[in-house]
């Protein structure tokens, strides 16, 4: 690799320590990791290895406890939370484990949320929303809330709300977890697909094998170490 | 971005809807009950003030015998009518005098009786008492000297014996005395404690003496001071002329007693303040129990809400723009419940004043603190569980329970 560009994001030393003395939990126990644009990372490892938080540091949803995480070359580290928003907003999209939906709230209008933010005009929001709902095969569920989606279909909302925006980096708890092969295959087309046209930068969190060989990069998390570090073929 | 925020505003309140109609209906409550409470409060002060005007403020009587614990007393001297002309010569400040008799009598009409209160008494005694006639005419200068008796009626006496029919000329029977009826006086209804103030009889002062008392005693000596502000002055001379006209020594206890309305009315006011104080306690209490029901709906929101201000965060809004829709969905519910409460309020305490026969007086100030308590009450309950909720990191905000 003489890949010369600073890397999407960087992680250097990065600790998240929950509790203190004899209940301390290294979430996170002093990972390195870099994460150039266009990547397509699959992170993996056992329950409770500390990949979650790490989503969490990445996404800026959550400060380590030490350690410097680099954004375009910025260091986030005493960014105000106003200031992590604004790259949440315009950078970031996530897709998380338990999907985060709004309650009571139409699909089609859980998708725009971003947008909303973003101050992108109501016609168009409509319209950008729509097309991710049916990117995601969810065409004519756009006005069902929720609870009268299956889970399947409520990851599928998410992934549609992540991805809306179009953001530099989409992040990605295990959005797959919910669904049925022929399902997950499909969605893992659609990031792919992401990834190859529009060169987002991905990184999925995933226990299965199957899902991970989509990904051109394969972490594996033990213990909030990084074990184990590969890259597949030569996607560049 | 605000026009953004209101839509979102109203988006979360229809979404809501029981939460919203919680919240609004306890700021209608709090505020409903409190300006109802106090303006009935006040109706009934201004009612019983009114009554006791109608019944002559600046009104004094004189009564034989001292002011004694358990009611009348015995054995002192009567009046006389010399002492009502006294009065009128000695005090200047005195503006009529009127001395009367009663006695409680069996009134007869050619097919009813009644039993009442007859009062002689000269034409002085209406104006004194405030009393009108609605038919008829008072006494004429013969009937006062005691020529051919006559009387006036009050509409109770004159529908107990008349009912609808015409009662002038006609003729009644007035204990033992035949009398002609000339006049009925206008109807004053019921008194603050509830006493029929249309159940009398007046007669002339000397026919009632010379027929019925067989005495020239005079019972009580009613009269008006010339102004309200004359009336403790009044009081002195007064008493200091019947001590001197009852040879009273120095030093003896007063055999006789003066009743001011003013005194019973001041009396009467503060005893109504302190009703509607208490009203008004009664009311902060209501407010403060519908402010806690405002609460705790909102805090049993606030787990909803921290999770739905951690997703907003997490998609990339910024605190102040959540706390801004939140603090908009809390100003319209509270605004919304507060003038709903107001109007409810309002014309709540209108009809029951109507049905009352209150007068209906808002106070203004009560209606803003209701109004403003009930509003700070909500606002404050729906924005600061969402203000703490969006200083959160975004994931911890997003695992509250
Ligand atoms: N808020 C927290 N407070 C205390 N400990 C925490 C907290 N969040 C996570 N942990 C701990 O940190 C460790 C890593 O958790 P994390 O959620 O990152 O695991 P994970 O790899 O995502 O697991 P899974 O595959 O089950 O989702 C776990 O031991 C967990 O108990
Ligand atoms: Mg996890």
């Amino acid at each position: 690799m003489t890949d010369t560009a600073a890397p999407l994001i960087a992680l250097r030393d990065v600790f998240k320590i929950y509790g203190s003395g004899e209940s301390e939990v290294r979430a996170l126990d002093g990972v390195d990791l870099d994460i150039r644009t266009g990547e397509f990372v699959a992170v993996m490892g056992p329950s409770g290895s500390g990949k979650s938080t790490c989503m969490n540091v990445l996404g800026c949803l959550d400060r380590p406890t030490r350690g410097r995480y680099l954004f375009r070359g910025v260091d986030l580290a005493g960014a105000s939370l106003d200031q992590l928003a604004l790259v949440r907003r315009h950078y970031l999209g996530f897709v998380f484990q338990g999907f985060n939906l709004l309650a009571r709230t139409t699909a089609l209008e859980n998708v725009e949320l971003p947008l909303v933010y973003r101050g992108v005009p109501t016609v168009e929001r409509r319209r950008l929303a729509a097309k991710a709902l049916a990117d995601v095969g969810l065409g004519g569920r756009e006005l069902h809330t929720p609870a009268e989606l299956s889970g399947g279909q409520q990851q599928r909302v998410a992934i549609a709300r992540a991805m809306v925006s179009e953001p530099s980096l989409l992040l990605a708890d295990e959005p797959t977890g919910n669904l049925d092969t022929a399902r997950k295959h499909e969605i893992m087309r659609l990031l792919r697909a992401l990834n190859d046209e529009r060169k987002i930068t991905i990184v999925v969190v995933t226990h299965e094998s199957d899902v991970a060989d989509f990904a051109s990069r394969t972490i594996l998390f033990r213990d909030g170490r990084i074990e184990r570090d590969e890259r597949r073929g030569a996607p560049s | 971005m605000l026009t953004s925020t209101l839509g979102m505003a109203l988006r979360e309140i229809r979404r809501n809807v029981l939460r919203s109609v919680l919240t609004t209906l306890g700021i209608v409550i709090g505020v409903a009950a409190v300006i109802m409470l106090v303006t009935l409060g006040q109706g009934a002060t201004d009612k019983v003030t009114g009554d006791i005007a109608k019944m002559g403020v600046n009104m004094l009587t004189v009564v034989p015998g001292a002011e004694r614990r358990g009611g009348a007393s015995v054995g002192a001297a009567p009046l006389t009518l010399d002492d009502a002309r006294a009065i009128r010569q000695e005090i200047p400040s005195v503006a009529t005098v009127a001395p009367s008799a009663g006695r409680g009598l069996l009134v007869v009409s050619a097919n009813q009786n009644w039993s009442t209160t007859v009062t002689g008494c000269t034409n002085d005694y209406l104006s004194v008492r405030d009393l009108r006639l609605a038919v008829g005419r008072s006494f004429n200068e013969a009937e006062a000297q005691g020529g051919s008796p006559a009387c006036v009626l009050g509409p109770t006496v004159r529908s107990k014996l008349f009912g609808q029919g015409d009662p002038l000329d006609a003729s009644i029977r007035v204990g033992k005395v035949a009398c002609r009826v000339i006049g009925v006086t206008e109807a004053k209804g019921q008194n603050t404690f509830g006493m029929d103030q249309d159940d009398f009889v007046l007669m002339p002062l000397t026919t009632f003496q010379r027929r019925i008392l067989g005495s020239r005693d005079v019972g009580a000596i009613s009269m008006s001071a010339s102004t309200e502000t004359a009336i403790p002055k009044v009081k002195t001379q007064l008493a200091a002329l019947m001590r001197a006209r009852r040879k009273l020594p120095e030093g003896a206890p007063d055999d006789f007693s003066v009743r001011d309305m003013k005194e019973i009315s001041e009396t009467l006011s503060s005893v109504t303040g302190a009703l509607t104080a208490l009203l008004g306690a009664v009311a902060a209490v209501s407010l403060v129990v519908g402010g806690i029901g405002i609460m705790n709906i909102m805090l049993v929101s606030v787990t909803e809400r921290t999770r739905e201000i951690g997703i907003r965060l997490a998609i990339g809004a910024r605190a102040y723009e959540v706390l801004l829709q939140f603090l908009v969905e809390a100003v319209m519910l509270s605004l919304f419940g507060g003038v709903l409460g107001m109007m409810l309020g309002l014309v709540g305490s209108y009809a029951a004043g109507r049905a009352l026969s209150f007068p209906f007086r808002v106070l203004p100030e009560v209606v803003v603190i209701a109004f403003a308590f009930s509003f700070l009450v909500g606002v404050g309950f729906g924005f600061f569980p969402a203000r703490r909720a969006a200083r959160m990191n975004p994931i911890d905000a997003l695992r509250h329970e």
